[in-house]
């Protein structure tokens, strides 16, 4: 796993051209890792007949939500956590 | 048009012809149409079809609230659930479901969670039964991650504002599961009282348990 | 940048919560079991169905119902995989 619990993390902003599971909120959002998951099959190639392989590590990646939408009301604190996949993910500042 | 076979059973009187019933979608003549296709052509098996049907009838918010109990009881089961949901289900005799992977998270004075799928609908059938409605509507996938609290108000619950509000988006194969906190003057009650206290709304983040009294009547 | 149309979260939406529930219809029921064999003996995974919601043109996505964006996906994906030809459900049902 290239990332550590606690580290700064950046979302790649790209578009995908396909399925994938990175949701278009976060795309180009500082995060933090919070948990380290086991790695899955990547549903990038699944859903198009393949067997997913490699693997690839997944990462529970918390956001403040006033990052996500500056602006809109809310409490400060609060965070909007998000399974991220590794190839989704840089590391940041 | 084939004749009904003595298998093909789904545990309830209906027409097999594939005529759309009164009230029905024209989705429902779809299914049928289809299912009758797969079959026939041998893509898949009537048996299989109602090992599903079976299985996903027999899903129901209770096999959760038995984790809950458990983990309000006894302290190191709880340690053990938030550890590895899966095995801490499969220790009580529930079936956590063949995939994918089921966390569990822990409400407490500090910190509320709340578990959306933005994307679809993914949720942790297996413990929960199938998800409502509203977790699938476009207004909820939507505002869960961008008006938490909002959406809490709606289903009547008020967060004290010192309380942390994390929202678990699930976005890949982790179906997330909210342990939420044990309401007050439950001490005196047995684990099965308990269980009937926590609702599925509880554990999918968007209400408290209900309190005692409430449940006694 | 684009999104998907059913890549949702934080879309603008003065939408209240819908709470009121249906317990599943007979054929939503069947749906759900047919993707489950489907996918448990590879002719379809979870991921393509997923592909296949996704792929539905947005009004049509947002004007279905939850199970009918799973119908469209099977056919749309079998379809694809030559396992049903165009027009064959159409064809089995009743006029």
């Amino acid at each position: 796993m290239t990332y550590q619990i606690g580290q700064p993390v950046r979302v790649t902003n790209r578009a995908h051209d396909g399925h994938h599971r990175t949701p278009g909120y976060v795309k180009g959002k500082t995060g933090r890792i919070e948990r380290v998951h086991d790695a899955f099959r990547n549903p990038e190639t699944r859903a198009y007949g393949e067997d997913g392989l490699p693997e690839v590590a997944l990462y529970l990646v918390s956001f403040a939500r006033e990052d996500l939408w500056p602006g809109l009301d809310g409490q400060s604190d609060e965070r909007i956590y998000v399974d991220l996949y590794e190839h989704w993910l840089e590391e940041a500042g | 048009m084939t004749a009904p076979t003595p298998d093909h059973d789904h545990g309830h009187d209906h027409n097999h012809e594939p005529i759309t019933d009164a009230g029905e979608p024209p989705a429902a003549a779809r299914a049928r149409a289809l299912e009758k296709l797969l079959v026939e052509k041998g893509v898949i098996r009537r048996e299989d079809i109602r090992r599903g049907i079976d299985w996903l009838v027999s899903r129901t918010p209770g096999d959760g609230a038995r984790l809950v109990a458990r983990a309000w009881v006894d302290p190191e089961f709880k340690a053990r659930l938030l550890a590895d949901a899966r095995a801490a289900a499969l220790e009580l005799g529930l079936d956590p479901g063949p995939s994918p992977v089921v966390v569990a998270v822990e409400n407490t004075d500090a910190v509320h969670h709340m578990v959306v799928c933005t994307l679809c609908s993914c949720y942790p059938r297996a413990l929960l039964g199938p998800p409502p409605d509203w977790y699938k509507s476009l207004a909820y996938r939507s505002r869960a991650v961008s008006d938490p609290r909002g959406v809490l108000s709606e289903f009547g619950l008020e967060l004290e504002p010192d309380v942390e509000l994390r929202v678990l988006d699930s976005t890949a194969d982790i179906r997330y599961l909210v342990i939420p906190r044990r309401p007050p003057g439950t001490s005196e009650l047995g684990e099965e009282e308990l269980a009937a206290l926590v609702t599925r709304d509880s554990m999918i983040g968007v209400a408290q348990p209900a309190a005692p009294a409430a449940a006694a009547a | 940048m684009e999104r998907g149309v059913h890549d949702r979260g934080g879309v603008p939406t003065d939408a209240k919560i819908d709470r009121r529930e249906h317990s599943l219809a007979d054929w939503e029921v069947l749906t759900d079991a047919m993707v489950g064999a489907l996918n448990r003996s590879g002719v379809m995974s979870i991921d393509e169905l997923r592909r296949g919601i996704e792929s539905m043109p947005p009004e049509r996505y947002e004007r279905a119902s939850y199970y009918e964006r799973w119908l469209y996906s099977i056919e749309t994906i079998l379809n694809e995989k030559g396992v049903l030809d165009t027009g064959e459900v159409d064809g089995r049902l009743v006029r």
